[in-house]
């Protein structure tokens, strides 16, 4: 059955559609600016996965097209199609390539997360506290340096973000740096970033929070390290005493990410 | 008047609903006055003068409708009134709004009211693409922005596209197993009269102070928890939703499982059978989840207790767990349904037998278990336990290799058959591969964590689920509606209507959902009515989009109502099925078969020389009488 099939022109046609599709989604910057040491690796991963869904999509496509190119009924036709139930080669084949392609994009992407959570000598702990509809920030030395509004961070330093809320459930995203976590009323959750690029960004939270949810932003820079000390030096105000106690009751249920291997 | 109050009906149905109502006010007021506790009590997560009529007031109406007559005399150990079958059939529209025991009657009720759910779905889809269609907050505020974007989901989801395959199973699946009914005729036409209940609860919530329930269809705690009274609507919409779901899927499953015709073994079941059996397995075990879960929120609500309250030792992530232990099963209970149909429609316009059956059915079997095991992909930043997301993640990416297989096989159900492409459903079928396969491609994309930690809760997110939802299921939804019309009408639908809501439709959510995976790995969060700037564009184009594909919808309305009314008669078997629903007239007769068929062989034998599915009653062969209905017992 198979045999009566141009193979090999349909799989030329998969390909050069595969090749065709990733030629023209491969060079856009679907994920827009990198500035972390994690961002061009979460890419890189998208970018295999963009080759791998064409494929899977030109396949079928192709199989489609071909068919209802090749098999469609001439007009007045009402014989019916040739009695095949099956073939087991073929069952088999479309089971197990598709499980090797998930399990391999499930070992790639395991191998990444583990990466991008590989906590660092001597990361910088900053607490994140966010409720409707604010983010404040509080940094370690002098009596927790506090911040509203505006988080500053050094550059090419791994931070641990600690992170609190005060009400419901926000979350936490740059989206130049790929990292998003949950902050969750009770508990405190944690996320590692190592910015690698200075500027501007913003910290926009992503879980629906109440009627301010799409104005909760806050303003990142990242700097280098004398400048961020300097800022950090500058900042008058001390944390809240609400703030102080969230951090001390908030039970991290979650203390290590999956880099630190349980440590 | 007074035989209008004794007899079950609208009248009766709407003093129960009154009176049960006001027993429930009263309930309150009395029990607060005997407390000691103050009369009204409106904190907006409160008032409970309102939540508890809003439990008694539906079971009134429904008792007052009749729902419970014939289980409410018997118990009471008074004489039943029999059933004499001459309420089954519908003779004009009136006999659609009466309580009617016959399953096709209840398909086309489940069938109408769903799609009217659709149409005020969409009608506030149309409002979220108009605010979305310039940055900057232009036609509703965003509180009302919440609340649209929450009851445009739970509208779609609860009382559309789970239901509507009830209702096109309830219609088709006795048919096509040679039954004279469901299992169990009362219990059916009680689920039916509880959806329209729900949906109109969850309508109802705009008209309370505080407007809809506006915490989106996930409804995460604290913030559901503690939102306006709105909330309470969807935590009780939900229990009626569900428990139609729940009792509808126990029917299935015992008709399935009990009343197939003789011959009939579980290998020679159409795929459409298949699909509600797994289906109804999915149902029965997790629907009872988000029950539980909607619960919890309003005891935490209104009674105070503290499930999901972090101050009081609850623990506000286990939400997330109980809902997705229900709602992930339910992306699956929103598509297996929709892969029954897509079986059905392909074979038979192909003219071939479907490839590969038995795995077909077992990659069912298949998606069923695996479901169970995927949850917390919903969850990858939800600061849950980081280890569990490395096996969470390898389940959700195998579940794509049974979903693949369905692909794969309907394609090669394609080669060597003779397609025919005049069917508006044999349209949605193939372009339901296309888009599908989109939808799948991402989900997988979706299953990876580290590209899951950057998209999720971005417009990545809606993109997918729409894709899967709208170009998977609702696609779906549209085939199995254009197949079976002319069996449920006795009607041929207008092919060309039906082609320019085909290609209206596909333009429409491609030029809506593709943009949206752009904007969202670009940066754009979901569920927010303003967004930066950079966005407008591209937001603009997708309102477009959405508003041709709304417009669009128009003509399959106008087509169904037409041609309903006025369309030219259908044939039995206009195209030429095998399956036994096709054997019978169009409409089928009121009691399906006067001599339960006889099924010797499987359902998909296009091309193979003498093969039959069925012999049907009176063609001569051996058959077996059916049982004769013993009237009046329970």
């Amino acid at each position: 059955m198979i045999g009566r099939l141009p193979i090999a022109k349909m799989l030329a046609a998969t390909v050069a559609l595969t090749a065709a599709i990733s030629a023209v989604m491969l060079p856009i910057n679907w994920d827009g600016q990198q500035a972390s040491t994690a961002a061009p690796k979460i890419d890189t991963l998208l970018d295999v996965m963009i080759v791998l869904s064409a494929f899977v999509f030109s396949l079928v496509m192709v199989m489609l097209f071909y068919a209802l190119w090749k098999f469609k009924a001439k007009p007045g036709d009402e014989s019916d199609g040739e009695p095949i139930h099956g073939n087991t080669r073929l069952e088999v084949a479309w089971t197990l390539i598709p499980t090797i392609i998930v399990l391999f994009g499930a070992g790639y992407s395991w191998a990444v997360l583990h990466d991008i959570e590989e906590p660092a000598e001597d990361p910088l702990t900053v607490d994140v506290f966010s409720q409707q509809y604010a983010w404040s920030f509080s940094y370690p030395g002098k009596g927790n340096a506090f911040s509203e509004g505006e988080l500053h961070v050094p550059l090419d330093r791994q931070v641990h973000f600690k992170m609190h809320s005060q009400d419901v459930i926000h979350s936490f995203w740059v989206p130049e740096w790929r990292i998003k976590k949950d902050n969750v009323p009770g508990i405190t959750t944690t996320a590692i970033v190592t910015p690698d690029k200075a500027g501007a960004y913003q910290l926009i939270c992503t879980e629906l929070c109440g009627f301010g949810h799409a104005s909760m932003r806050a303003k990142v820079v990242v700097e280098p390290p004398a400048e961020f000390r300097e800022w950090v030096g500058g900042l008058k105000d001390k944390v809240p005493a609400p703030f102080l106690e969230s951090i001390r009751q908030d039970t991290e249920t979650n203390p290590e990410p999956l880099g630190a291997g349980g440590a | 008047m007074a035989a209008a109050i004794k007899q079950p009906g609208w009248i009766r149905g709407v003093l129960g609903a009154v009176l049960a109502a006001a027993f429930g006010f009263g309930l309150v007021v009395v029990l607060r006055e005997i407390s000691g506790l103050p009369i009204w009590q409106t904190e907006q997560t409160g008032y409970p003068h309102v939540v508890v009529p809003l439990v008694t007031g539906p079971l009134g109406f429904l008792a007052g409708f009749g729902c419970f007559d014939y289980w409410l005399r018997w118990a009471a150990g008074m004489p039943t009134i029999p059933d004499d079958h001459s309420q089954h059939g519908a003779k004009s529209w009136r006999d659609y709004f009466r309580f009617n025991t016959d399953h096709k009657v209840i398909g086309i009720q489940y069938i109408c009211t769903t799609f009217f759910f659709f149409f005020v779905g969409g009608l506030m889809a149309m409002l979220i693409r108009a605010e979305l269609a310039q940055p900057g907050t232009q036609i509703v505020d965003a509180a009302t922005y919440n609340s649209l974007f929450s009851t445009h989901a739970v509208l779609m989801i609860f009382v559309f596209v789970i239901p509507v395959f009830a209702g096109i199973a309830n219609y088709v699946l006795p048919l096509m197993i040679g039954a004279p009914d469901m299992a169990f005729p009362r219990l059916n036409a009680l689920s039916f009269w509880m959806l329209p209940l729900a949906g109109l609860l969850f309508i109802g919530s705009f008209l309370v102070p505080g407007g809809a329930f506006d915490a989106g269809w996930t409804g995460y705690a604290p913030l559901s928890t503690g939102a306006p009274l709105g909330q309470s609507f969807f935590n009780l919409g939900v229990q009626f939703a569900g428990a139609s779901s729940i009792a509808t899927a126990l029917n299935f499953l015992v008709t399935i499982i009990t009343m197939r015709a003789p011959g009939m073994t579980f290998w020679r079941m159409p795929l459409l059978v298949w699909a509600n059996l797994s289906t109804s397995l999915l149902v029965v075990a997790a629907t009872p989840f988000i029950a539980g879960a909607q619960f919890m929120v309003l005891f935490d609500r209104a009674l105070h207790t503290q499930f999901f309250q972090s101050a009081g030792g609850g623990d506000v992530i286990s939400y997330q767990h109980i809902f997705w232990f229900y709602s992930h099963p339910a992306v699956y209970i929103m598509m297996l349904p929709g892969f029954g149909i897509i079986s059905e429609v392909i074979s038979t316009h192909a003219r071939k037998p479907i490839f590969g059956y038995r795995l077909m059915a077992l990659a069912l079997i298949g998606i069923v278990v695996l479901s169970y095991s995927v949850w917390a992909h919903h969850m990858f930043v939800a600061g849950m336990f980081s280890w569990l997301r490395v096996p969470m993640m390898i389940t959700t990416l195998l579940i794509a290799v049974p979903t693949g297989i369905k692909i794969f096989s309907w394609l090669g159900t394609l080669y060597f058959g003779k397609i025919h492409t005049y069917s508006t459903a044999m349209l949605f079928a193939l372009a339901f591969i296309v888009t599908f396969t989109i939808g799948g491609i991402s989900g997988v994309m979706l299953g990876m964590v580290p590209l899951d930690i950057h998209v999720s809760d971005t417009y990545f997110i809606v993109a997918h689920i729409h894709f899967v939802l709208f170009g998977g299921s609702v696609f779906t939804i549209f085939a199995g509606i254009y197949h079976w019309f002319p069996k449920m009408t006795g009607r041929m639908y207008d092919e060309k209507l039906g082609r320019v809501h085909f290609w209206g439709t596909l333009l429409g959510t491609w030029g809506t959902f593709i943009p949206m995976h752009w904007i969202g790995m670009d940066g754009m969060p979901r569920r927010v009515a303003d967004y930066a700037a950079q966005f407008g564009d591209w937001n603009l184009l997708i309102s477009c989009f959405a508003f041709m594909l709304g417009a669009v919808q128009l003509v399959f309305l106008y087509n169904m109502i037409v041609s309903w009314r006025f369309g030219p008669r259908a044939e039995a078997n206009p195209w030429r099925a095998n399956s036994i629903e096709w054997q019978v007239s169009s409409p089928p007769p009121i009691f399906n078969f006067d001599e339960i068929p006889r099924v010797v062989g499987g359902p998909y034998e296009f091309g193979v020389p003498g093969a039959r599915h069925a012999i049907m009653g009176g063609e001569g062969a051996e058959v077996t009488k059916p049982e004769p209905t013993v009237v009046g017992q329970a």
